[in-house]
C-alpha cells in the first residue's frame, strides 16, 4: 500500500506536465499529415477544387453552353487558345474554359455527395451488422456480396440509362455498388472492438446497446470511415466521367466526362484540338489522385505500424 | 458460510446455473445432427449474503470467469437461475434491470483495456452514472467520493488526462472507482490483480479489502491465487470443469484441503527457495474435456485416488461439519 500511495503523488506532477487534450492530439495528428508531400499534394488540390467551385461564376468568361459568334456573324467553332477563349473553344463555338470551370462543381457534388453518403451508409451496416450479428449479419453481409459482384461501370450506365439519366443516378450507382467496401471493413473492425472490455464495461453500468454503439464503439472505428470516405470522392467523380463520356450522363450538366464525350464524338483529337480535351482529363485524373494522397497520408497515421 | 446459506434471504443465491457453449461441430455430428455443447458452468449452487467475501478458485477455463458474467447478467444461463436480493434477474429488462446494474457492479482484469482509451478520466467515471441516470448534479460529488475510496487524488489531478496516460496500479484504482461510483452492494472481482506488477499488486488489494469492509460490499473474487484468496476472501469455492468440488472458509479450505484436487492446487505453491526440490504433483495428465457428458467424477482421470466408483458415479457436494462441503467419494 505505502509503495503504490508513494507511486501515486511522485506521478501527480508530471501529470499536469503530460496532460493533453482532444484538440491538440489531433492538432499532432495534422501536423504528421502535413509532413507527407502527397498528403499535402492532395489537400492543396482539394482546396483549388473547392475554391474554384465556389467562385465558378466568377471565374467563367462566357457561359458554358452558349454558342459563341465572331465578329464577322460566323459561329466561334474550334478556336485555339487566345485572350477572349482562355482554352480555346468547341466544334460548336462553346468556351472550353468556362465548361471546365463549371465542370467542377459537378465534380465536387458528385465526389463529396457521393463519398459522404458511401462512408454514412457502410458505416451505419457495418456497425449493426458487426455489433449485433446473427442474422442480421448474415442478411446484410449476403446483401454486401450481391453488390460486390455487380460489375461496377456496367451497372452504373444501366441505371443511368433505363432511369432518366441524371447526376443523382450516379450518385445513387456510386453508393450502392461502393458501400459494401466499407461496410466489411468496419464490420471487421467492431467485431474486434466489441470485444474490448470497455465495451463490456459500458454494459456492465447500465450503457443501453445504442448507447454502446455509437458512444463506445463508433468513435473507435471512426477514423477508417474518414479512410473509405476519402478513397469513395474519387471513384465517384471517376465513374461520373466514365458515364457521362459513353454517353449517358446528365445532358443538363456539363461536367468534365461530358466534355471528353463531346470532343470525342466530334473527333477532337484528329483535328488535334488538344486545348479541348486535355484540360478536362488533366483534372479528372487530378482529382482521383488527390482523393488517394490523402488517403494514403491519413492510412499512415492512423496505423503508424506500416511504416517502414 | 453455514451463517450465509441458512439466512432466509442472501443477496445473491444462483441454484442449477448452467451455460452451454455450443461445440464445432465434427462431420459424423452433421450427418446425424447432433450439436455437441462444452459446459463451461455445470450446474453450480452458489450463495453470498450480504457484506461476505467469496472466493473463486480454479483453473483457467474451468468456467470461474463465466460464473461472474452469469451473476451479473452479462450473459444469459442455458438453466437454472440466479436470485438478486430476492428477485429473479433472468427476466430484468428496462428499469428494473437498470436499477440491478447500479447495485452489481464489476471490476476487470485487465485495466489497460476495460477503459474507453478516448474517454477522459473523467468522462470514464461519470459514465456509469449517465448511463443510469442519475441526476447530472450529484456527479461530481460522487465522483470524488469514489476516488477518494480508492485512495486516488481528486479529480483536478486528472483532468483533460486519458487512460494511457496512468499507471497500471493507478488504472486499476479508476476501474475499481467506476465500480464503486454507483454505490453498489455487490461487486465482481475477476482476477483484480493479475495484470499489475508485483509491487503494486499489494497496494490495490489493501484498498479493495479496505473499501469493501467499509462499505459492507458482498464480493465474488475470481482467482487462481491462493495467495489472493487467503488475503481477502472468508469463504472460498474451488471450481473444475464447471463443477464445484469444494467450498468451506478459506483459511480451514487451504490448511487442510479434502478434495484432491485443492489439494494438488495447495501443493502447486511455489515457495521461494533456491534449493527448490518439489515433490511431484499428485496429479497427472492435463484438463480433460469439457465437451460433451462425461460419467462420474470429472477429476477422476487426474486423480492418483481414484477407484472404480469413481467411474461410475458422480460424486455430490457433501456436507462434511464445519460449514466445509465437498465432492468427492473419498474425502
Amino acid at each position: 500500500m505505502a509503495s503504490s500511495t508513494r507511486g501515486c503523488r511522485m506521478a501527480a506532477p508530471d501529470m499536469a506536465a503530460r496532460r493533453t487534450t482532444v484538440a491538440s492530439g489531433l492538432a499532432s495528428k495534422l501536423a504528421r499529415l502535413l509532413r507527407d508531400p502527397f498528403t499535402v499534394a492532395g489537400l492543396t488540390i482539394y482546396a483549388v477544387l473547392i475554391i474554384v467551385a465556389v467562385f465558378a461564376d466568377l471565374l467563367m468568361t462566357h457561359d458554358p453552353g452558349e454558342i459563341l459568334f465572331r465578329a464577322n456573324g460566323r459561329v466561334a467553332a474550334n478556336q485555339p487558345p487566345s485572350a477572349a477563349y482562355l482554352l480555346g473553344t468547341t466544334n460548336l463555338g462553346r468556351d472550353v474554359y468556362s465548361q471546365l470551370i463549371g465542370g467542377s462543381r459537378i465534380a465536387l457534388v458528385v465526389g463529396f455527395t457521393a463519398a459522404i453518403c458511401v462512408a454514412a451508409f457502410g458505416t451505419l451496416i457495418g456497425l449493426l451488422a458487426g455489433y449485433f450479428g446473427g442474422k442480421l449479419d448474415a442478411i446484410l453481409m449476403r446483401l454486401a456480396d450481391l453488390a460486390l459482384a455487380i460489375p461496377f461501370l456496367p451497372f452504373a450506365i444501366v441505371l443511368a440509362g433505363f432511369s432518366r439519366s441524371s447526376t443523382t443516378n450516379v450518385i445513387v450507382a456510386v453508393v450502392l455498388l461502393l458501400w459494401p467496401n466499407t461496410a466489411r471493413v468496419i464490420r471487421a473492425q467492431v467485431l474486434t472492438v466489441k470485444e474490448r472490455a470497455y465495451v463490456e464495461a459500458a454494459r456492465v453500468t447500465g450503457a443501453s446497446d445504442a448507447r454502446i454503439l455509437f458512444v463506445h464503439v463508433a468513435p473507435n472505428i471512426l477514423p477508417l470511415t474518414f479512410l473509405y470516405g476519402s478513397v469513395a470522392i474519387g471513384w465517384a467523380i471517376l465513374t461520373e466521367a466514365a458515364v457521362s463520356f459513353v454517353g449517358f450522363g446528365d445532358a443538363k450538366n456539363i461536367s468534365w466526362g461530358y466534355m471528353l464525350q463531346d470532343a470525342f464524338v466530334s473527333q477532337a483529337l484528329s483535328r488535334g484540338s488538344w486545348h479541348w480535351f486535355v484540360p478536362p482529363g488533366l483534372c479528372i485524373i487530378l482529382v482521383v489522385i488527390a482523393g488517394f494522397f490523402i488517403a494514403r497520408g491519413a492510412e499512415d497515421v492512423l496505423f503508424p505500424k506500416l511504416r517502414s | 458460510m453455514t451463517a450465509a446459506q441458512t439466512s432466509a434471504h442472501p443477496l445473491v443465491a444462483a441454484s442449477g446455473l448452467t451455460k452451454r457453449f455450443a461445440a464445432p461441430r465434427s462431420l459424423s455430428d452433421m450427418f446425424s445432427g447432433h450439436q455437441p455443447h462444452v459446459h463451461a458452468v455445470d450446474g453450480i449452487d452458489l450463495r453470498i449474503a450480504r457484506g461476505e467475501s467469496v472466493g473463486l478458485l480454479g483453473e483457467s477455463g474451468c468456467g470461474k470467469t463465466t460464473t461472474g458474467r452469469l451473476l451479473l447478467k452479462l450473459t444469459e444461463p442455458s438453466a437454472g437461475s440466479i436470485a438478486f436480493d430476492g428477485v429473479a434477474i433472468d427476466t430484468l429488462k428496462g428499469n428494473a434491470l437498470t436499477a440491478f446494474r447500479k447495485r452489481a457492479q464489476l471490476v476487470f482484469q485487465n485495466p489497460f483495456d476495460a477503459l474507453n482509451p478516448r474517454f477522459t478520466i473523467e468522462r470514464v467515471l461519470a459514465e456509469p452514472l449517465v448511463n443510469t441516470g442519475v441526476e447530472r448534479a450529484s456527479h461530481s460529488d460522487k465522483v470524488e467520493k469514489a476516488l477518494a475510496q480508492v485512495r486516488l487524488p481528486p479529480l483536478s489531478r486528472f483532468e483533460g488526462l486519458f487512460p494511457h496516460q496512468l499507471s497500471g496500479g493507478q488504472l486499476q484504482r479508476i476501474v475499481l472507482a467506476r465500480a464503486l461510483v454507483l454505490e453498489p452492494d455487490f461487486i465482481v472481482a475477476d482476477e483484480p490483480v493479475s495484470m499489475l506488477d508485483v509491487s503494486v499488486r499489494a497496494g490495490v488489494l489493501n484498498v479493495m479489502r479496505e473499501v469493501r469492509a467499509t462499505l459492507g460490499l458482498a464480493a465474488l473474487y475470481i482467482s487462481h491465487d491462493l495467495a489472493l484468496v487467503r488475503y481477502v476472501c472468508s469463504t472460498t469455492l474451488v471450481m473444475y470443469l464447471g463443477k464445484i468440488v469444494e467450498q468451506g472458509p478459506t483459511a480451514d479450505l487451504l490448511k487442510t484441503p479434502l478434495h484432491p484436487y485443492t489439494r494438488a492446487l495447495v501443493n502447486a505453491v511455489p515457495v521461494p527457495r533456491v534449493d527448490q526440490s518439489h515433490e511431484p504433483l499428485p496429479i497427472i495428465g492435463n484438463v480433460s474435456d469439457a465437451r460433451g457428458q462425461p460419467r462420474g467424477c470429472r477429476f477422476r482421470e487426474r486423480c492418483p485416488m481414484a477407484v472404480a466408483r469413481c467411474a461410475e458415479e458422480e460424486p455430490p457436494l457433501r456436507d462434511c461439519g464445519q460449514g466445509r462441503r465437498v465432492a468427492c467419494h473419498l474425502a
